[in-house]
């Protein structure tokens, strides 16, 4: 703001300097006369003095008192006729040959202008300061209160109590954002839980009954003295018994090793449709003995990335149990093609079978571990067929379709459709 | 047929166990309990097969076989392996193993896949690309995939016909059903219900039936082999 003053300061005093090289000493005192003269409100003061104090011209009665700044700048407060206090004014001096000349503004309301606002923005910045204080406290105690709040409900979760949940406050920010996620988290981790409980709970008790039974065999075989045919018989039914309690064990491994999702490395192209009239094969004559039709419909071409020896595990999975179910003289169908999507047709592997099939509410059921849908476990088999398949899948990204084959059960397994470039991982 | 076994393998209980089962069925057999005992054995003792744990202390199973097989040691070797799946399979067999057997096992599989590692090992037993299989009066050409049966024709669907082929390749020796199901349809698991007896049925129906005597025979506990009764030890 000084600066521009001093500027239009200086640009007048060129001005005048040229006069007085024109015009000389009387020249320039003629021109301060004048614009002294038109300063009635003394905004502006002019004086021109000789070299010996004597006022030639000038709105002012006598050099001012006046604080001397670098190169012939100054700075001064007078109390001019008619005004309500000192104003300040901001000047410069030029010494010229035979006189010294002074031009200075009145500077006092842009002064005034200048504190007011140095003021304000003071004012304006520590109120700002102050409630952004204020505000960011607030903003982090309620930041704090809300991470508190997950803080709880995970410790509490941690103490034990799986059923709890982080509350969402509705406002769809971050923050629910992340309580919905870790919501999502519990849910899953109870759910396997929950999983893991009820195989443990199978596991005991589909493993546990053949090896109590194995024990109290051998126990009541030590207590009394047993001929040696007898011993042999109650070893070879203990054998037996180890040999199922090792097959249900392997079951299980194997359905660990499909869901851990590892083996890619002998991942290969698997042709379903030879798959399908392999197994068909395999199981023909088991079919024909129970007098059921056993028919493979092999589309070309209906190929996956795989591991052969799973989807062959799946499939025969699958058949034993489409001929298990179904009655005398009932038809198993294996079928391998392509599901018609609305992009490239993806691979479909097929069994359906015409014996009771599942209602709809018991096919998710059906597909957990040691489930067994007829209650009194008659039919031989461990309960893992179907999740080794589902298993399976998922190892293959493809998902376990359980449908009603009027009458009978439809299992499909449909498979990702293969990219449009041929890759490895499909 | 008596055969010389190396057993290594860490556990000391379940080496004794197959080394005493390996006994009663009238094999010799010795124990070495850690990878350098056993390579140091291996290497100065001729036997007719070693069974090879995978985890072992010290130097591992697979280093075994395949320091054995660097040095020339052409001796067949199982593998013994709590780790099942194909991967594992596969390393056991690159690096130079001849079997892979998952625990927990059958002591009968065992067995049968022992004798059927020592009679690939025989040269003579499966010499060359012989283009004529023959045990008793039953013979098969492989050429012309044609099976007689005391100069009888028999007709077999090709599935039986590679059933009795891999039977015939292993005369007089036990092979269980999922050896067969491994040789025959290349799938190594267990399926729930033994599909295999059905196809063994079958064939019997068309190389037996009509013939004495009847030369499949069941093992109780074990599986199937080819072998003429007034035989069998």
């Amino acid at each position: 703001m000084e600066r521009q003053t001093e500027e239009t300061i200086e640009a007048e005093l060129q001005g005048l300097r040229e006069q007085y090289r024109d015009l000389g000493i009387f020249g320039l005192g003629r021109i301060i006369a004048q614009r002294a003269a038109a300063e009635t409100e003394m905004e502006s003061i002019y004086l021109l003095i000789d070299d010996e104090g004597w006022t030639i011209a000038g709105n002012l009665d006598a050099w001012p008192e006046a604080e001397d700044l670098v190169t012939n700048r100054v700075r001064f407060a007078i109390e001019p006729s008619g005004s309500l206090g000192p104003r300040r004014f901001l000047g410069r001096t030029v010494e010229l040959d035979d006189a010294r000349l002074l031009v200075a503004r009145d500077v006092e309301d842009k002064l005034r202008t200048q504190a007011l606002l140095v003021n304000a923005i003071g004012l304006g910045s520590g109120l700002m300061l102050i409630f952004g204080v204020i505000g960011g406290f607030v903003m982090s105690r309620w930041m704090l209160s809300r991470i508190e709040t997950i803080n709880r409900t995970t410790e509490q979760i941690m103490e034990g109590d799986l059923g709890r949940r982080i509350t969402v406050e509705g406002s769809g920010d971050e923050f629910d954002e992340l309580a919905s996620n870790l919501n999502a988290m519990l849910e899953r981790i109870e759910r396997l839980m929950a999983g893991m409980r009820e195989v443990t709970d199978n596991i005991a008790h589909d493993l546990r009954t053949p090896l109590s039974r194995l024990r109290s065999r051998l126990e009541v075989a030590l207590m009394n003295e047993i001929d040696p045919a007898t011993a042999r018989r109650l070893l070879e039914e203990t054998v037996a018994d180890a040999e199922g309690l090792i097959a249900t064990f392997n079951a299980l491994l194997s359905i660990a090793r499909a869901e851990a999702g590892e083996q890619r490395a002998s991942w290969e192209q698997v042709d379903l449709g030879l798959l399908v009239q392999d197994i068909q094969e395999l199981y023909e004559p088991l079919a024909e003995e129970r007098e059921i039709e056993l028919c493979a419909i092999a589309d070309p071409e209906v190929v996956v990335m795989g591991n052969r020896q799973m989807l062959a595990q799946a499939l025969v999975n699958l058949a034993d149990n489409a001929i298990k179910y179904s009655p005398e003289g009932g038809r198993v169908t294996l079928q391998a093609t392509h599901l018609a999507t609305a992009g490239r047709p993806a691979p479909l592997l097929r069994v359906a079978d015409t014996g009771p099939g599942i209602p709809p509410e018991l096919r998710t059921k059906a597909l957990e571990r040691f489930v067994r849908l007829d209650p009194d476990r008659s039919t031989p088999g461990n309960g893992l067929g179907l999740s080794l398949v589902n298993a399976v899948a998922q190892l293959h990204n493809a998902t376990l379709e359980l449908a009603d084959n009027q009458p009978g059960l439809e299992v499909s397994l449909v498979f990702a459709a293969p990219p449009a470039a041929r890759t490895a991982d499909a | 047929m008596d055969m010389r076994i190396l057993v290594i393998e860490d556990d000391v209980a379940a080496a004794t166990y197959m080394a005493r089962g390996l006994e009663e069925s009238g094999h010799n057999v010795s124990v070495a309990h850690d990878g350098r005992e056993g390579l140091m054995l291996a290497a100065a003792h001729d036997f007719d097969v070693l069974v090879v744990d995978r985890m072992l202390p010290g130097l591992d199973g697979l280093s075994v076989i395949q320091t054995l097989r660097a040095t020339g040691n052409r001796t067949p070797v199982l593998v013994l392996s709590a780790l099942g799946n194909v991967d594992d399979r596969v390393k056991g067999l690159n690096a130079g193993g001849d079997d892979y057997l998952v625990k927990p096992y059958a002591f009968s599989e065992l067995i049968a896949r022992l004798e059927a590692l020592t009679r690939r090992g025989q040269p003579g037993a499966e010499a060359g690309p012989a283009t004529t299989l023959r045990y008793a009066d039953l013979t098969m050409d492989l050429l012309a995939r044609r099976v007689e049966r005391r100069g009888k024709r028999i007709d077999l669907q090709p599935r039986e016909f590679r059933l009795l082929e891999v039977l015939l390749r292993h005369p007089e020796q036990v092979l269980t059903r999922t050896m067969l199901l491994e040789k025959v349809w290349d799938y190594r698991f267990d399926p729930q219900t033994n599909i295999i007896d059905v196809h063994i049925s079958r064939l019997r129906q068309k190389i037996d039936r009509d013939f004495e005597p009847p030369l499949i025979q069941t093992v109780r506990g074990a599986g199937y082999a080819l072998r003429v009764p007034d035989q069998a030890a």
